[in-house]
């Protein structure tokens, strides 16, 4: 296991939320008067991940150079804590072709390579790609693992049982990860899941599970640690379900009527000024450390948006590139 | 029939959607909606407007993302007399339960000899033109409509939205409504304004099975459907200055396919040109051709014309989506070169 760094688990978090808030600037900016999705130097659905942080940096900061990750519609926290260049996956956000897919792709659909990181905007089925890249590792003697991520509304589709019972049957060095925000769109939890736990259904399929309340950084470090050993070591699969905060719309667009209270609350469950906190309280944090991280970060994303910009089009005729290698 | 509206009473398509099915919800307590979202949300694109405000949880149920389960739990709801309505979001994630629609929804009436009927209605989004990429822009009813025994509806404005609604709950078969995003009327969308039009606030059916001449010419038909009308009227006026008469015919029903209005069209005009935002190979763009090559070829003064998507799929960036999707333009070049 990596030993527990809090001040860089910190950056990391906040380099993530400097990225989403000025994503949310920027995809807004344009979309004016008359609002439209479609409009805009960034068009279409955005689905950002501000509140999730924790999940993202405490399971990234286990993986190394090599390790695959399966990401679904709401990836940017993932791919940015996995290593993901945040310039090409700027320039891919506002279609250009110096993205990482050359503006074919979009948001939900970041795919690196070089990272083994991938996203899929169709609900739970990042989750057999990630176990065939287990297999793959397994096969070739690697100790590298794949984590396959999503929603706790994911959890209800065929896709992710198959797969909790494909990597238990066959021993995968998989992680599956549940964000458990409480919510899929409209739909609470409540509402969808038979099971107040995941970690439930994860001892059903004959693996290790765990719920993480609080949306504790230290705690999916921890846990995130004990899961990714064990599957180096050839132990096989395991479930971490960490229960999280969805601190904005599904997408940008969504007013949240149905959200009711729980919008009341938010500010005080922000993860990121809690984290701050604690860490103030323990003195490996001071004020004029959050300010710089704060500055680093944004000069950073201010970067990469600079980089997206004036980064050129694709052409019309591109789109009809790669349908076949 | 008496009714108190005024005659300007106009409603978007996606109220349209949702007023159909809630006459038929009062009427016939066999009714009930289910999908992601259909409830207090109203569905993504709409399509559920006020029903749950109206009918409650118990007709009006928000499902977990499991398209097998609660489209499977539809049919056998059907095959047990019941009349579901079922939503899937988009058209896209038919993947994850194409099972149920194709080996059951589909082929249980003929497989049990005709002793078992499934009437449910099977509604999903379409389309793109908004950035939304691979996942969620595809229109794919021409892979629906290749499937024996499902009836494929896709309306284009909100008379035929409500109207074919309404057939289709009442109709013993299994119909697949297929609802454009751009032709929604949505106020966060690109705004087209046949999406917003005058619908009676009474009950009424438009036929599935009937193709509409949406705009009457003389020189070129143009064969289409859905959000593509739209856009095909708007070039059919926009011609008009260029000594062009234009036809459009909106076939608002793929299964079964209104061969009769299509072919009497093309007859007067003797030049036509298919639209259509689906991928263009194996799909409705040749299944015209072919229903105009085995009537009567020599009907043609130039030859037939296609434009849908190059078969690629549907790309993010702006630039290239509006490169290959069926816009205005092309279709106006379409037609001048038809008239060249
Ligand atoms: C198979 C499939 N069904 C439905 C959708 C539409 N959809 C996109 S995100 C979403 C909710 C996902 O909820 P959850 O898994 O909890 O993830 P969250 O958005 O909360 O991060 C739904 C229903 C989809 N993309 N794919
Ligand atoms: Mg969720």
């Amino acid at each position: 296991m990596n030993p527990l760094n809090r001040l860089d688990l910190y950056k990391q978090m906040v380099r993530i939320r400097q990225y989403e808030s000025r994503i949310l600037q920027e995809y807004h900016a344009d979309k004016k008067p008359a609002w439209d999705i479609g409009a805009g130097l960034i068009p279409g659905e955005m689905h950002l991940s501000a509140g999730q942080e924790p999940s993202a940096v405490g399971v990234c900061a286990n993986l190394k150079q090599g390790d695959a990750i399966t990401a679904p519609h709401r990836p940017h926290h993932f791919a940015l804590a996995h290593g993901v260049d945040m310039n090409a996956m700027t320039a891919e956000i506002y279609g250009r072709d110096t993205g990482l897919c050359r503006g074919k792709g979009g948001h939900m659909h970041l795919f690196d390579p070089e990272n083994h990181f991938s996203c899929s905007g169709i609900i739970a089925q990042g989750y057999p790609v990630a176990c065939g890249q287990a297999m793959a590792f397994k096969r070739k003697g690697t100790d590298h693992v794949a984590v396959a991520v999503a929603g706790e509304g994911a959890a209800n589709q065929g896709a992710f049982h198959e797969s909790l019972n494909l990597a238990s049957l066959w021993k995968l060095p998989v992680i599956f990860v549940i964000e458990d925000n409480d919510w899929a769109i409209s739909v609470p939890r409540s509402h969808s899941t038979a099971n107040a736990s995941n970690a439930d259904r994860a001892s059903g399929y004959g693996m290790p599970g765990v719920r993480i309340e609080n949306n504790d950084v230290e705690a999916v470090f921890e846990a995130a640690g004990v899961a990714i050993d064990r599957a180096r070591a050839g132990g096989g699969p395991s479930l971490i379900e960490i229960h999280t905060l969805r601190l904005w719309g599904h997408f940008e667009g969504d007013a949240q009527a149905y959200r009711g209270a729980d919008l009341d609350t938010l500010d005080a469950r922000d993860p990121i000024p809690l984290y701050a906190a604690t860490l103030a309280e323990i003195g490996d944090l001071s004020m004029d450390q959050v300010a710089s991280i704060a500055a680093d970060a944004a000069a950073e994303v201010d970067a990469a948006i600079t980089f997206a910009t004036s980064s050129p089009f694709p052409t019309a005729d591109d789109a009809l590139l790669h349908v076949f290698a | 029939m008496t009714t108190t509206e005024t005659p300007t009473r106009r409603i978007t398509t996606a109220k349209a959607m949702a007023e159909g099915i809630a006459l038929e919800m009062r009427r016939d307590p066999g009714v009930f909606v289910m999908g992601e979202d259909v409830g207090a949300y109203g569905g993504i694109f709409g399509s559920t407007t006020d029903l749950f405000a109206e009918f409650g949880a118990d007709r009006v149920i928000d499902t977990p993302i499991s398209e097998t389960g609660f489209i499977g739990a539809g049919i056998g709801a059907a095959v047990e007399g019941l009349r579901p309505v079922v939503e899937l979001m988009f058209i896209d994630f038919y993947g994850v339960c194409m099972d149920q629609i194709t080996n059951h929804m589909a082929k249980i009436h003929y497989e049990s000899g005709g002793n078992v009927t499934v009437p449910m209605v099977l509604m999903a989004a379409t389309g793109g033109g908004y950035s939304d990429a691979a996942q969620h822009s595809q229109c794919l009813w021409g892979t629906f409509a290749h499937l024996p025994g499902i009836k494929v509806v896709v309306p284009s404005n909100p008379y035929d939205a409500k109207g074919l609604m309404i057939s289709a709950i009442q109709d013993d078969n299994p119909v697949l409504y297929l609802f454009h995003k751009g032709a929604q009327g949505l106020v966060w969308m690109e705004k087209n304004p046949r999406s917003i039009a005058h619908v009676p606030e009474e009950s009424f059916t438009v036929p599935i099975g009937e193709a509409a001449v949406a705009r009457e010419g003389t020189d070129v038909t143009i064969v289409t459907l859905s959000l593509s009308v739209q856009h095909s009227l708007d070039v059919a006026e926009q011609l008009v200055a260029e000594g062009i008469s234009v036809e459009v015919i909106d076939l608002r029903s793929l299964v079964p396919l209104d061969t009769q209005t299509v072919l009497a069209s093309v007859a007067k005009t003797g030049r036509v040109l298919v639209v259509d935002e689906d991928y263009r190979s194996f799909g409705l763009t040749g299944e015209i051709a072919a229903v105009i090559a085995e009537h009567d070829p020599m009907m043609l003064k130039k030859p037939f014309r296609r434009l849908a998507v190059p078969d690629v799929p549907i790309p993010y960036a702006r630039v290239l989506e509006q490169g290959i999707l069926p816009t205005r333009d092309k279709i106006a070049a379409g037609v001048r070169e038809l008239m060249s």
